[in-house]
């Protein structure tokens, strides 16, 4: 049992070489934060969720990775199963964008979209580069894993991890979950599984993501970005404005040539004629 | 090449209209000041014009903001952070969302104002506090406000650009030239508008050398900058994106749009009050094209806006 207390940074590993796609932590999720079903998705695969969002904070990725040869036994290659979640970034893109100061870090070093104060912009959707946040159609606001903040508060552990039937969630101090993912990580290595990968464990993705994840395959495989293109949407803001505002500058002279050069007016009529009030 | 994963904010129609007013409004008020500040007495109708077209232009834009969000009635948490504990205003200088929410309040009071002194000096308002802005806005304090005003609306027209480039969406975050092409286009859509008023208003032709002038100059810039976007999102590897069915219609009518501005609406530069000499031409070229390069500019947005979320 995980003491919880504010102060310390808690966080999720995801080791998705154990991970069955049993959804428990699918329905422990929903079960918990209370939200609504929603519309099947029927694809080729056995993923009936889709995708995270407003409704669905944890995601059970079913990725066919099927070969042509002949698979051999235990390589894990077949199927990739991923129990996706919001990543709470140290350096997160929806928290940076957000105008009005709904999304906060917690005692937790968690990232948290506060109901009351969202207003429903969406530029955290914009931004996040994971995709996992949705607007709630009936409350009107973001929403996405909150990493069972209530729950935290109350000393307990989030929920999906304590439905997880193969320790694939673990929950705990991120210090320490980073310890056990590069065990786990090593010995996968000895056995002859490299193609085991830890992603977000370090702070190349994001300054670090406290909830990382083991993964089987190149990240985009499971729909994130590699380390070179985790990039902030703050990026954008030198050279956005300064093209905004070269093209006002020049925008600007053009204006003034047109306004000096242009030819006389055909006639020098007194233009304050026209419904011009006396300056009494 | 970038790959992205990040899911579409569902920006569209309000957004998309809200644009298009907000580079209305900011170029038409850029517009106007430059012709107050730098013109000749003679621009001074179709400098009213342009402030007239700013403030009615601004009008739709808080409704269109206010009616896409989830929570409509929270709007003003744009401005004041209701987060217990640290309540109080919120400005993010490098999130443009908090930022424009704050420039188009304060671009708002100076069209406002500008709006109300050109009524004055139409003589279409009378009353005592009327009289008094429109007498500040004549002093040296009037020709600062107006200035700055003119940076606040250069600012209002091209900042929706920077704010979809501060994501991480396909093409928008792709490209640094969003910004600049919203401005430029904006500009170029004012004075498309303006224009198409001077029909209105016979003493505003004595600017229409200005304005035709301006017009090619702004669209010349528009089209230095789709040059630009296109090179960028090539290198991004996101050109299929942006160019796809059907929003390739939609760039192909951008570049049809541009046409009658860069060739000058076909009108004589030097054209008075009369329409002297070619009073045809104008009315045809006044009437018909203007509209073109409106609807052209409706088009770039929609093209980029949707482009990149479906």
């Amino acid at each position: 049992m995980v003491e919880i207390k504010p102060g310390t940074a808690y966080g999720f590993f995801t080791d998705t070489s154990v991970c069955i796609g049993c959804k428990a932590c699918e329905v422990a999720c929903k079960a918990w934060n209370e939200l609504d079903d929603n519309p099947p998705v029927f694809g080729d695969g056995y993923d009936n969720t889709g995708d995270l969002g407003a409704q669905n904070f944890r995601h059970v990725q079913f990725i066919d990775n099927v070969t042509d040869k002949a698979v051999g036994p235990g390589d894990g290659k077949a199927w990739l199963m991923m129990s996706d979640v919001c990543k709470h970034c140290q350096r997160a893109s929806c928290l940076e964008v957000c105008p009005t100061g709904a999304i906060i870090r917690t005692e937790f070093d968690t990232v948290y979209i506060q109901p009351d104060v969202c207003n429903g912009c969406r530029d955290c959707i914009a931004a996040c580069p994971y995709d996992v946040i949705g607007l709630d159609e009936h409350k009107g606001v973001a929403q996405k894993c909150t990493l069972c903040y209530d729950r935290l508060q109350g000393g307990m552990e989030p929920a999906c991890a304590k439905a997880c039937p193969t320790q694939s969630i673990q929950f705990g101090p991120v210090i320490e979950l980073r310890e056990k993912a590069q065990k786990r990580v090593d010995a996968l290595h000895s056995t002859g599984v490299s193609q085991a990968r830890l992603y977000g464990a370090d702070d190349s993705v994001y300054g670090g993501l406290n909830a990382f994840f083991l993964l089987m395959d190149e990240p985009e495989k499971y729909q994130m970005p590699s380390a070179q293109d985790a990039v902030l949407p703050s990026r954008n803001n030198k050279f956005g404005y300064l093209t905004t505002a070269i093209t006002a500058a020049l925008a600007l002279l053009g204006g003034l040539i047109a306004v000096r050069r242009r030819r006389p007016a055909e006639s020098p009529v007194p233009v304050r004629s026209e419904r011009e009030p006396r300056d009494d | 090449m970038t790959e992205h994963f990040a899911g579409p904010p569902d920006w569209t129609w309000y957004i998309l209209f809200y644009f298009f007013f907000a580079g209305i409004s900011g170029g038409s008020y850029a517009v106007a000041s430059l012709l107050r500040l730098f013109g000749r007495p003679s621009d001074e109708p179709a400098s009213r014009l342009g402030y007239y077209t700013a403030f009615v232009t601004l009008l739709p834009c808080p409704p269109l903001l206010v009616i896409d969000l989830g929570e409509p009635i929270r709007f003003w948490h744009m401005l004041v952070n209701t987060t217990p504990g640290d309540v109080g205003p919120i400005f993010k200088y490098w999130s443009p969302m908090s930022v424009g929410a704050w420039a188009l309040l304060v671009f708002g009071a100076f069209a406002t104002v500008s709006f109300i002194a050109a009524l004055v000096r139409d003589d279409r308002l009378r009353f005592g506090l009327a009289r008094l802005v429109a007498r500040l806005d004549r002093s040296w304090l009037g020709a600062v406000m107006v200035f700055l005003g003119m940076l606040l609306g250069l600012f209002v027209a091209g900042y929706t650009g920077v704010l979809l480039s501060v994501s991480n969406q396909p093409v928008w975050s792709d490209t640094w030239a969003l910004g600049g092409l919203f401005l430029a286009s904006g500009l170029s859509a004012s004075v498309a508008v303006l224009i198409w008023l001077t029909r209105f208003r016979r003493l505003a032709r004595y600017s229409t050398d200005f304005l035709v002038r301006g017009e090619q100059w702004f669209q010349i810039l528009e089209l230095a900058l789709i040059v630009a976007f296109t090179i960028t999102i090539f290198q991004a590897g996101a050109v299929g994106t942006a160019f796809a069915l059907p929003w390739l219609l939609l760039w192909v009518f951008v570049l049809i749009s541009l046409v009658p501005g860069i060739s000058g609406f076909g009108l004589p530069h030097a054209v008075g009050p009369s329409g002297r000499g070619d009073a045809g031409a104008l009315s045809a070229s006044v009437a018909v094209l203007p509209w073109l390069v409106v609807l052209g500019v409706l088009a770039l947005r929609a093209a980029v806006i949707f482009s990149a979320q479906f």
